[in-house]
């Protein structure tokens, strides 16, 4: 596989196209704000909660392939996990798009997330990848309304 | 002569021939990127260097590396000279009237940023506005909303039409008697325009207002003549130019100068110190406090030297042929909508494509060997103008060729064929 097709799997052209679970949420429990000011991507991520379970998952914006394929991606594999749950998620995702998961086993707990193995290839792309899980994890954790990748 | 001369059409020809036999002359064009010869189409964010330019940099360092003004040894004094020599190529370079209004700063930037701080300083109060243009760079933005927010002081921007020029017609009446001061960019880094700068310096002086010309992206491109231009103020960075990065100049007419207090205090722009009180040295050293970049000079001035070689003249012409042809190019491609077409254009190519980000098209083309810079181009307003989150830019330096037009265009197919 070429590196440009590593890069831009089927999944990720698939969820750039239709993006999933991609609308303003009425009733959201806590919606935050992520920005690239290098780029210009900038999405809005909600999330419904009930206890520290995630029963529901959007996002709304615009930007490169990368960052909306992985906010696609993501709130389809969150939804109906615990907090915890996503939290976990985020990290090994983290350590996906660094190169540093370990071996076929960790990919293969990953799912479709696995998609983006490809973008460590492309350490510029890394923060368009990470954008919508950067956001995620400050409207479980924080109080923020906006974050900034710079 | 005129140009149906015989005579002159062979010099017109020999002049384009040498432009197009320097490529060679540019050792980090050699190489090869992902496997692919190297595309450069990054100049506006910077230029690459000639040989010279490194081998004027090397010897300095090598051989005549010593502080200058101050010491009475032969290294000092050879470095001075060095030094000071090239402030006088930058007058020939620019048409300056005399060397004592040509300032060595840091680059662009910083010369905008000593004009905002020592003019406004002096001239600038409450109620005062500031006349700037909607594409200009963040540099030229930037500086003058912080004057405006420490002096009570009112930023007025000229409006920009659809095609990337200045709405000339809304500028008399922004020319208020409460101006102080013009600050606009001779050619426009996000769209390629070259504003009618004589024109604006004539309109703004005719009210008395002094003007401020950020020439950044001008230099590696057009002629300049600031006596001709009627500026008050002209800024530009060596590193666009195909010299060092961290060193640039800045114009200015000198019945500004005179009246502006310094910028920075230390070393060399003073006459003579006690604690009771400092006297400010003469122009030009009253704004050069501090050690400057004396390699960075010496490269700036081995870059001025190169382009007299090639001719300024020759140059426009040259680079005003390869835009025209990547502009049909690109034009053919399916779904490319050009942001910035101006009538008068120096080297750039801003664009999108339908449905594809700015920034997946840079990692495509990048991967195919082709730089091109992708994002707002630190000229959000121009984004915000176009109703684009982001552009793909592809820019132009004399060493550039149709070939690496063909490879570029080849690549944006590739573009269509991974994302379309």
């Amino acid at each position: 596989m070429s590196v440009l097709n590593e890069l831009y799997q089927q999944v990720i052209l698939d969820h750039n196209k239709s993006p999933r679970n991609f609308r303003v949420m009425e009733g959201a429990t806590k919606h935050v704000e992520g920005y690239n000011p290098l780029c210009g991507d900038h999405y809005t991520v909600y999330v419904k909660l009930d206890g520290d379970q995630i029963v529901d998952v959007s996002f709304e914006g615009a930007g490169c392939a990368i960052s909306k394929a992985s906010a696609s991606v993501m709130s389809a594999m969150v939804k109906n996990h615990t907090v915890a749950e996503a939290e976990e998620l985020f990290r090994d995702f983290h350590r996906l798009v660094k190169g540093e998961l370990a071996g076929e086993e960790e990919l293969e707990r990953l799912g479709k997330l696995a998609a983006f193995a490809g973008v460590s290839e492309f350490p510029a792309r890394v923060k368009c990848a990470s954008l919508a899980w950067h956001t995620l994890h400050s409207a479980l954790n924080t109080n923020e309304t906006s974050i900034s990748t710079e | 002569m005129t140009a149906s001369d015989p005579t002159t059409l062979t010099e017109e020809f020999h002049k384009l021939l040498r432009i197009a036999g320097c490529r060679h002359h540019f050792p980090l064009l050699r190489q090869s990127v992902n496997g692919k010869p190297l595309v450069y189409f990054d100049n506006a964010a910077t230029s690459q260097k000639p040989q010279a330019v490194i081998d004027a940099m090397m010897r300095y360092y090598e051989a005549e590396n010593s502080n200058i003004h101050r010491g009475v040894h032969y290294l000092s004094e050879r470095a001075t000279q060095s030094y000071e020599g090239v402030r006088v190529k930058v007058k020939a370079f620019m048409n300056a009237a005399d060397t004592r209004e040509l300032i060595f700063v840091r680059g662009t930037t910083e010369a905008i940023n000593l004009v905002a701080h020592s003019f406004g300083r002096a001239f600038v109060k409450a109620g005062d506005e500031i006349l700037i243009s909607g594409m200009e760079h963040h540099s030229n933005i930037v500086p003058w909303q912080m004057l405006c927010e420490e002096r009570g002081a009112v930023l007025k921007v000229i409006p920009i039409t659809d095609t990337g020029e200045l709405q000339m017609d809304a500028v008399p009446a922004l020319l208020t008697p409460k101006t102080k001061l013009m600050a606009i960019t001779h050619v426009s880094n996000a769209l390629g325009t070259v504003n009618p700068v004589k024109e604006l310096v004539a309109m703004a002086h005719e009210k008395g207002i002094p003007v401020l010309v950020d020439g950044a992206q001008a230099v590696p491109h057009v002629r300049v003549d600031v006596q001709d231009l009627d500026c008050d103020f002209y800024a530009f960075s060596a590193h666009k130019m195909f010299g060092p990065t961290g060193v640039g100049i800045l114009y200015g007419k000198k019945k500004w100068l005179d009246q502006m207090p310094p910028y920075q205090g230390g070393g060399d722009m003073i006459r003579s110190v006690t604690f009771a009180r400092t006297t400010y040295n003469d122009l030009p050293y009253k704004f050069e406090a501090g050690t400057p970049n004396i390699g960075g000079g010496i490269g700036l001035g081995a870059a001025i030297e190169y382009l007299n070689e090639l001719n300024m003249d020759a140059i426009r012409q040259f680079e005003h042929d390869l835009l025209t042809y990547a502009t049909e190019k690109i034009l053919a491609v399916p779904g490319v909508r050009i942001i910035g077409t101006a009538k008068e254009k120096a080297g750039v190519l801003s664009f999108v494509m339908e449905g594809i980000h700015p920034h997946d098209i840079g990692t495509i083309l990048d991967v195919e060997g082709v730089a091109i810079r992708t994002g707002h181009h630190c000229a959000q307003p121009v984004m915000q103008r176009f109703g684009v989150p982001a552009t793909a830019r592809a820019s132009f330096a004399f060493y550039n060729t149709k070939e690496e037009v063909d490879a570029f265009i080849k690549a944006l197919d590739k573009v269509r064929e991974v994302l379309g």
